[in-house]
């Protein structure tokens, strides 16, 4: 793979010694997922209601937010590690594997933004009502 | 790259028997992106429909409580348990365990059957329990 010779580093071949960060962060923010995503698909089960009111007044207690807001940033830069993975497996040609690793990067952050951004509209303009 | 073609591959995909731990493997892939997609555009359309106000709440219910909008929770409730017990599984498989014969078959069927299994109790329990 070019990774025992001086030439192969230089044009970025095998190893970016960055596969163990990568990978450990990936089992930190599953661990991450199986408590908040949990909590939150027993909340969306079990509320008395889904409807604009009940949720809206759900999210805006402050230990409903702030988890909210940990499980957005968690499980979109969990998901930003798996889809990337994904994507060097199977985009071989490089411009377009680099093209679609921008769109992920795009869309993970900035789906996640909105998603924070939303809860936090709920929650401050609940504060402000009451 | 200048890199050889036809360089010997490891023989992989045609040599081996298929077993449910190669299926299982496929799967978390499958629901893992595709809980990274429709899960994560869902979650952040919901939050964002609610923190957009009654109207714009409204319109996201209409949509998530129609036939499809029922097939697209059904099935993300289903790939969020497989991908759930899947990746416990692979906390196990990260420690070095669980790699012999029978028991990755044993808890490879396991996770697939309890994934199943736990959607169907979870969506009767909201059409008929509740």
């Amino acid at each position: 793979m070019g990774s025992g010779t001086g030439i192969g580093r230089v044009r970025g071949l095998g190893s970016a010694k960055a596969g163990a960060h990568h990978w450990i962060n990936q089992r930190i923010t599953a661990v991450g997922n199986l408590l908040l995503v949990v909590w939150l698909v027993v909340n969306l089960f079990t509320l008395p209601g889904l409807d604009y009111h009940s949720v809206t007044s759900w999210l805006s207690a402050p230990l409903v937010a702030v988890p909210m807001m940990l499980m957005i940033a968690n499980a979109f830069w969990h998901l930003r590690m798996g889809l990337q993975v994904v994507i060097e497996d199977y985009v071989h040609e490089e411009g377009v594997k680099f093209g679609v690793l921008v769109l992920l990067n795009f869309y993970a952050v900035g789906a996640a933004a909105l998603g924070i951004f939303a809860v936090a509209k709920i929650a401050f303009a609940a504060g402000g009502a009451s | 790259m200048a890199r050889a073609k036809n360089r010997p591959l490891s023989p992989h995909l045609t040599i081996w028997r298929w077993g449910p731990h190669m299926a299982l493997s496929i799967l978390h892939r499958v629901t893992g992106a595709g809980l990274a997609v429709v899960g994560g555009i869902g979650l952040v359309w919901w939050l964002l429909a609610a923190a957009s106000g009654p109207e714009s709440y409204a319109l996201f219910r209409a949509v998530a409580t129609s036939p499809i909008g029922y097939v697209f929770l059904i099935g993300l409730t289903w790939a969020f348990f497989e991908h759930l017990f899947g990746g416990l599984r692979h906390f196990v498989l990260d420690m070095g365990a669980g790699y012999e014969l029978r028991q990755n078959r044993f808890w490879s069927l396991c996770v697939m059957y309890g994934a199943v299994i736990v959607t169907a109790l979870v969506w009767l329990w909201v059409f008929f329990g509740k």
